[in-house]
């Protein structure tokens, strides 16, 4: 996976809105068979991301590289290579589906004879079967989504970007759209931003976590998935327990007191002092009532990572 | 490319009801017109058949009508172009030109070429009264040929501005109050001055209606139709960078 082809690379693009820089100083890149997570809370930059990688938005200052081609000084052959699904799909409301997909084939200089065959794969791919005659106008939010889907994979291109795809869809259509990137991900380099946490578990390979406008965390999903797992224990109990009894024990880091009168229990990574505290409450009588692992959300990896909580995660 | 979205653009228009409406006024509006100007030659008729020169159908009724279509241009611009990339951009569809493999000249060139098809259905309609006139009479095709050539010239021009105001903005009504303004300032421009004056040469000059009468006239000079080329050629470079200023975000 390491030596395949680097399909997208930023170097150090920032892009200012006024003074206000949207995104400052960003530079990563996506291999082949990667499906890489664009994760952050509303206005953290996202979609200024997107768009400056889909050629929408110039840069401020830095370059893009689309499968090797530089956005700024070879457009068409980037773009070539590249399919985006903005926030809101950009359909022409008084075209069918099959009329505006076989626009978006021209678009991408499919030649004429092959648009059929390409419009019919990507319908199927999306799961659009039998809408081809439907006016987009009049479809639902899920199936404009598919849409808009179906029109950036049409010319199978190598890079596909996603900008919260699976908004507005309901919990099978999102399944299906999952499942539709991971394959997607087999061969091609995917980019999906979402500011839903279980989404990026789902389908990623890697994330990037953008808070206002810089890249703050780039590590596998692997690595994200200890961080998301507990170092927490929130136990509750009927009499006043001695939180400093508890600090004592091994493995355990600190003890704070909510304001709900539970404890969380701070514990060094990997360990599970669960056994021991409820030993120590049996022995001393407390009166344990719950002892749970307090799952870490994007909230608190946004917490940690930034030291301050996030507006909208 | 540029035909795929100037064949995009035509369908799209006559999609929505406001082609057919434009279509169906301005015939409305051109026949009441052309009825005026055959019955102005019926009433002087028996006089001009005395004059030695006189002046014919083509001069009295084709070509008064083709100056006619040329007003009506004037005020169906800001509605038919008023849409060209406002309304793409208001709607988010210009995501989707933007990022395809597509340069911005083929947009603008594509999307100008489409509106330029919807004129061309608009003074194909047009030309079916004079035409009417053959059958009872005799056109001097020479000088209809030059006011056609003429009014073709105007409508690219015209098409030209519209699509230039339609590319600054999202709002389509404001490029078609953008698109009114301009066109009716450079028709207007030299309304009491007739080129004469001091400075009057350059205000003439940028007059739209001082190059489309020596058409009318049959009188064909290149340096008429280097004004509307030139005119055309400029909005359109300028709409490149209407939709280039788009993407570098400062609108």
């Amino acid at each position: 996976m390491s030596n395949a082809e680097v399909l997208v690379g930023t170097d150090a693009v920032t892009r200012f809105y006024g003074p206000h820089a949207a995104v400052s100083d960003m530079s990563f890149m996506i291999r082949r068979g990667e499906v890489l997570g664009f994760l952050g809370p509303n206005g953290a930059g996202k979609t200024t991301t997107m768009q400056m990688l889909s050629g929408n938005l110039a840069p401020s200052a830095g370059r893009v590289l689309i499968a090797g081609h530089d956005m700024h000084t070879a457009p068409e052959r980037a773009k070539a290579h590249l399919g985006y699904l903005p926030e809101h799909p950009p359909l022409y409301r008084e075209f069918t589906v099959d009329e505006y997909l076989d626009y978006a084939a021209a678009l991408r200089r499919i030649p004429r004879r092959a648009r059929r065959a390409a419009r019919e794969r990507a319908k199927a791919r999306c799961g659009l079967g039998d809408a081809g005659g439907r006016l987009t106008a009049n479809l639902s939010k899920g199936f404009q989504q598919r849409v808009g889907l179906a029109q950036a994979i049409i010319h199978e291109p190598d890079v596909v970007i996603l900008d919260e795809p699976t908004v507005g869809l309901d919990p099978i259509q999102i399944r299906e759209v999952r499942t539709l990137i991971r394959e997607l991900g087999r061969d091609r380099a995917v980019i999906l931003s979402t500011h839903i946490l279980p989404e990026v578990q789902a389908s990623c390979d890697r994330v990037q976590i953008i808070h206002k406008g810089r890249l703050v965390l780039n590590e596998g999903i692997e690595a994200l998935m200890a961080r998301v797992q507990s170092q927490v224990l929130v136990a509750a109990f009927r009499k006043t327990p001695d939180a400093q009894a508890i600090g004592k024990l091994p493995l355990v880091r600190s003890v704070t007191i909510a304001d709900d009168g539970r404890l969380r229990i701070f514990h060094e990574p990997g360990a599970d002092p669960t056994d021991a505290i409820v030993r120590l409450a049996l022995e001393r009588d407390w009166g344990l009532r719950e002892i749970n692992p307090e799952h870490s959300t994007l909230e608190s990896i946004f917490v940690e990572l930034t030291g301050e909580p996030s507006e909208a995660a | 490319m540029i035909r795929a979205i100037a064949w995009r653009e035509w369908r799209a228009l006559f999609l929505s009801p406001l082609a057919f409406v434009i279509l169906g006024v301005a015939q409305i509006i051109l026949a009441r017109l052309f009825l005026g100007h055959v019955n102005l030659f019926l009433m002087i008729q028996g006089r001009l058949a005395t004059l030695p020169n006189a002046p014919g159908l083509t001069s009295l009724v084709a070509a008064p009508l083709l100056g006619n279509t040329g007003v009506l241009l004037l005020l169906i611009t800001p509605l038919a172009t008023m849409r060209l990339i406002a309304d793409e951009r208001h709607n988010r569809t210009l995501t989707l030109l933007y990022s395809s493999p597509v340069s911005l000249t083929e947009i603008v060139l594509g999307k100008y070429l489409g509106i330029l098809g919807f004129y061309a259905v608009i003074i194909l309609m047009s030309l079916a009264m004079p035409l009417s006139l053959l059958m009872g009479g005799r056109l001097d095709w020479g000088t209809f040929a030059c006011g056609l050539l003429g009014l073709v010239l105007l409508a690219s021009s015209l098409a030209a501005i519209g699509l230039f105001m339609s590319s600054l903005t999202r709002h389509p009504a404001v490029a078609a109050m953008g698109t009114f303004g301009v066109v009716f300032f450079l028709w207007i421009v030299d309304y009491a001055g007739h080129g004469r004056g001091e400075g009057g040469a350059i205000v003439g000059y940028l007059s739209i209606v001082n190059h489309y009468e020596p058409f009318l006239r049959g009188l064909f000079d290149t340096s008429n139709v280097a004004y509307y080329l030139m005119l055309t050629a400029t909005c359109l470079v300028f709409s490149v960078r209407g939709l280039e200023a788009g993407r570098l975000g400062t609108r």
